[in-house]
């Protein structure tokens, strides 16, 4: 066991962990934060993205002791079904889900991906690597392929996700 | 209700809730995270504890020692279940398998032990720490080599194993134009995204399971048979559902084994399935082989055809019904189909989206356009001059309605048909070869009975509780819309509450026909909570009106509120059918069309622009209707181009058993899909005038592919999933 703690959409918190505990069972176990989902717990589907210090992550894919003070923001953190945050927003409008269990992390992982091209980090797919990324269809496709959806929501998903980008550039 | 008539003109026609692109009313709670899941149930039950699964590590054979000891001992461990220890177990109706494995084992992965631990950690550390002994037996695991001896199988579903009509044999031998060809799909896994997962706690000899089911009774029934006690005792919960695609059809181990470590740790338990258990411990659609032999005249009219299918399956398993829609899609007075099955002996093979219908057509579908090609005849125009509108086994049995002409005409002019190059292999774009593909859709309506409650109280608020579950399909609107068409209320006055044992048994979703039976339940259910409402009133005049609230009839006008006074009002009905499905023929069609382009010097497959075109009745809400299409054509792609379960054909299990492995497409390989729906409604089908369309959109998707890669390569690749190692070395010369 050890102790740990770290910031969680805004809140300290702080917990006794069995030190093999996942920074995703310590959200979805220990804080009853379930909105991060669990896919595969081994870094193959993307449903368990969080953002630690604006960055986002698979959370089945760190453990939690190695968070000390980190800054988490999970899909709890960024609006409520009352006060949806506009890329919730976006994805209710184009349908960009059905099941939703892949949701919650396609959302984190569109919110961090807009941040990345904005911040000008190049993916697999920029032609110029020194140039700003630029925001298209195929940057955000390459950017949000580490977000498997079954449900196959993909075209909805990007309009969401470009409708957001559009009104945030 | 018993629907036995065609629909007249009832409230639904109104079409003011009905029928329009409505947001999801659940797509607040999903995009928020906060929609409960089943494994995320903190709040239903105290003092949870963890279960672990342990797979078999052998295909077949049995156990000859189990030991627990050491797994028993160590931290926090509160129980170690196996089938030894958990007393008398049945086997459930619906599964081949038995969900508990030992000392028999039926297949790799069968669960045979359950660790309950304090902790996730713990019961996973421990979980490793159970030592098993096995005695391998030898098994079958290779389809092509058991084909051979495959017998005759008649299935549960979408049967009989043989069919025939005129002389196929005499029409194919005198047929002037003929194709004979052989074609293969592989096994294929449903991959939800949402692990199978469960909750179980008992509270004395009652059991409660907030579990992720698609079919609430079947997985009632059979929880109740596997543990030998009263279905009365069960109660099975599961409003959120993170995906399904028939492989949360049934009752499967994880919930079974959490009812059982909870009757073991004497404390709720909840288990998961570990994702790289699931893909062997689950079922999957079974591979199939096909052969398809066409004959026609020179004008291109099918005087023949004929449908084989070869498919594997564990004793008393189902042979995976890969020949139906040819029995149905195109005319031709002589015709066969045959499925035979094989012994297996790799997990449960079991309905995946479209089962029979979706590596059917992916087989059919690429030997229509191979005989087009023959003809040659533009594939669309060969589809059409063999259209029926009539079961061409049963011409007296017309189709309810089949627009299948007017989806490939509409289709074609959306997708610019006109300018693809009919010879293949000959339209660049760079370093690119661009085809193009058409396919039709067909896959059958089916009806179920379906039941449902609805309730009106003093706020005007209309509460629908049905055992349906949504498993993404959109099933919470969808019955909200009805509910409020029937009521004459907006739908924020509408409460939907789905996928309890304790509600009415609907339908449940499974085979595209969820949509349509569930919301033709809450349909019935309110026109007797309509009678209530208007006897309660002392309104006896026909012309009584559910309108903004109100009920209406004359000069009177009541709130819906008022009427339903302190105590509220009640009703609950189910629909039933009588033989309308037998009169006519229902089903479902479509068209896919589909552009790809593949790298000259690579081989490199990309998908370009797909569309689809559907004629599947009344489409309740276009929104979320259009998101089960686009979603099934995103599932048939990776069919076409990735997706297939690797047997080891010496161990006897699939090995690319994990989301890593076992591929299905990401963001990056899907382009924008259009879909159009066809206005059409079909009064035969349901007082709804629906059909399913959550299937329909993976029928044919796969063989649009196939056939698009060969009009731009030229290469005929007749084995699924068409990967590029298949073309690479029969790529047209580079200039
Ligand atoms: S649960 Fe973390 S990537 Fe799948
Ligand atoms: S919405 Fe079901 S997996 Fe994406």
């Amino acid at each position: 066991m050890a102790k740990v703690s770290f910031v969680v959409n805004g809140e300290a918190r702080t917990l006794d962990l069995d030190t093999r505990t996942t920074l995703l069972d310590a959200l979805r176990e220990h804080l009853h934060l379930t909105g991060t989902k669990k896919g595969c717990d081994h870094g193959q589907c993307g449903a368990c993205t969080v953002m630690v210090d604006g960055r986002r992550i698979n959370s089945c894919l760190t453990l939690a002791v190695m968070h000390e003070g980190d800054d988490i923001t999970t899909i709890e953190g960024l609006g409520t079904p009352q006060k949806l945050h506009p890329m919730q927003a976006a994805f209710v409008k184009h349908d960009g889900y059905q099941c939703g269990y892949c949701t919650p992390g396609q959302i984190c992982s569109a919110v961090a991906a807009l941040d990345e091209i904005k911040a000008g980090i190049p993916s697999h797919v920029s032609a110029d690597l020194t140039a700003p990324p630029q925001l298209t269809a195929i940057e955000l496709r390459e950017r949000m392929s580490g977000n498997i959806c079954r449900c196959g929501a993909y075209s909805n998903i990007l309009d969401a996700i470009a409708e957001v980008a559009g009104r945030t550039s | 209700m018993k629907f036995d008539a065609p629909a007249t003109f009832n409230p639904i026609d109104r079409l003011k809730v009905v029928g329009r692109p409505t947001d999801r009313i659940d797509g607040p709670l999903k995009a928020t995270g906060t929609a409960p899941y089943a494994y995320e149930r903190h709040d239903v039950v105290p003092n949870q504890a963890y279960g672990y699964v342990v797979g078999s590590a052998i295909a077949k054979g049995r156990i000859a020692s189990i030991d627990l000891k050491d797994a028993a001992a160590a931290p926090g461990v509160l129980a170690v279940v196996t089938a030894q220890n958990a007393g008398k177990l049945d086997k459930g109706e619906f599964n081949v398998a038995r969900l508990f494995g030992g000392p028999d084992i039926q297949h790799y992965h069968q669960a045979i032990a359950l660790v309950v631990a304090e902790t996730f950690e713990q019961a996973r550390a421990a979980a490793q720490l159970v030592r098993v002994d096995y005695v391998p037996a030898k098994g079958a695991f290779d389809l092509a080599a058991a084909k051979d001896a495959a017998i005759k199988l008649e299935p549960s579903f979408g049967g009989p194993a043989d069919t025939a009509a005129g002389d196929f044999a005499g029409a194919f031998a005198k047929a002037p134009v003929r194709l004979d060809a052989t074609y293969s799909t592989p096994d294929q896994s449903h991959a939800m995204m949402e692990p199978h997962a469960s909750i179980a706690a008992w509270d004395g000899d009652r059991l409660t399971v907030w579990t992720s089911n698609q079919m609430i009774d079947w997985g009632t029934t059979d929880m109740a048979k596997t543990l030998r006690i009263g279905k009365e005792k069960v109660r099975l919960v599961s409003p959120y559902i993170g995906g399904g695609f028939g492989g949360k059809l049934f009752l499967r181990a994880d919930a079974l084994l959490a009812a059982l470590g909870a009757r073991a740790a004497k404390r709720p338990v909840k288990v998961a399935l570990p994702r790289p258990l699931m893909i062997n411990n689950t079922t999957h659609r079974p591979a199939t082989i096909q052969r398809i032999r066409i004959g026609a005249t020179k004008d291109g009219k099918i005087a023949a055809i004929g449908h084989e299918s070869w498919s594997g399956n564990l004793p008393g398993g189902d042979p995976e019904t890969a020949v139906g829609q040819t029995r149905l899609l195109y005319a031709g007075k002589n015709r066969m189909t045959a499925m035979r099955t094989a012994h297996l002996d790799l997990a449960e093979g079991n309905a995946m989206r479209a089962p029979g219908e979706a590596p059917g057509m992916m087989a059919l579908e690429i030997a229509i356009d191979e005989m087009a090609e023959k003809l040659n005849l533009d594939p669309i125009e060969f589809r059409i001059r063999n259209d029926t509108q009539v079961d061409p086994e049963h011409p007296q049995r017309p189709f309810s309605q089949r627009q299948l002409i007017e989806c490939l005409r509409i289709g074609s002019d959306r997708f610019g048909w006109s300018k693809r190059n009919p010879a293949p292999g000959k339209t660049r774009d760079g370093r690119w070869l661009v085809g193009l593909g058409v396919a039709a859709a067909f896959r059958n309506n089916l009806l179920a009975p379906s039941g449902a409650r609805v309730r009106l109280d003093d706020r005007g608020i209309v509460t629908v509780e049905t055992d349906m579950t949504d498993i993404g399909t959109g099933s919470y609107t969808i019955i909200a819309q009805t509910a409020a068409e029937m009521m004459g209320v907006s739908l924020d006055k509408v409460v939907v509450r789905l996928g309890d044992s304790a509600f009415p048994v609907s339908c449940g979703s499974g085979g595209q026909f969820g949509a349509n039976n569930s919301t033709s339940g809450v349909y019935a259910a309110c026109v007797k909570l309509r009678e209530a409402v208007a006897r309660k009133l002392g309104f006896n005049s026909p012309d009584v009106a559910f309108v903004d609230g109100e009920v209406r009839s004359g000069n009177r006008s009541v709130a819906l509120a008022e009427a339903a006074g302190e105590r509220g009002l009640a009703a609950e009905d189910a629909i039933e059918y009588g033989e309308l499905d037998k009169t006519y023929q229902q089903s479902t069609f479509g068209a896919h069309f589909v552009e790809v382009a593949v790298d000259a010097a690579t081989a490199e497959i990309r998908l370009r622009r797909m569309l689809a075109v559907c004629a599947a009745g009344r489409i309740l809400n276009p929104k979320s209707a259009r998101s089960q299409v686009i979603g099934a054509m995103t599932m048939g792609a990776g069919a076409a181009l990735m997706e297939e379960l690797v047997v080891d054909k010496r161990r006897g299990f699939f090995v690319n058993h994990d989301l890593a492995g076992y591929e299905v497409p990401v963001h990056a390989d899907i382009p924008h899909q259009d879909v159009i729906f066809l206005d059409e409604t079909d009064p035969i089908s349901s007082p709804m005038k629906a059909k399913g369309v959550g299937e329909l959109g993976i029928c044919g998707v796969g063989a649009a592919v196939a056939n698009a890669i060969y009009n731009a390569t030229g290469v005929r690749v007749r084995d699924y999933p068409i990967t590029l190692d298949k073309l690479l070395d029969r790529l047209p010369e580079m200039a």
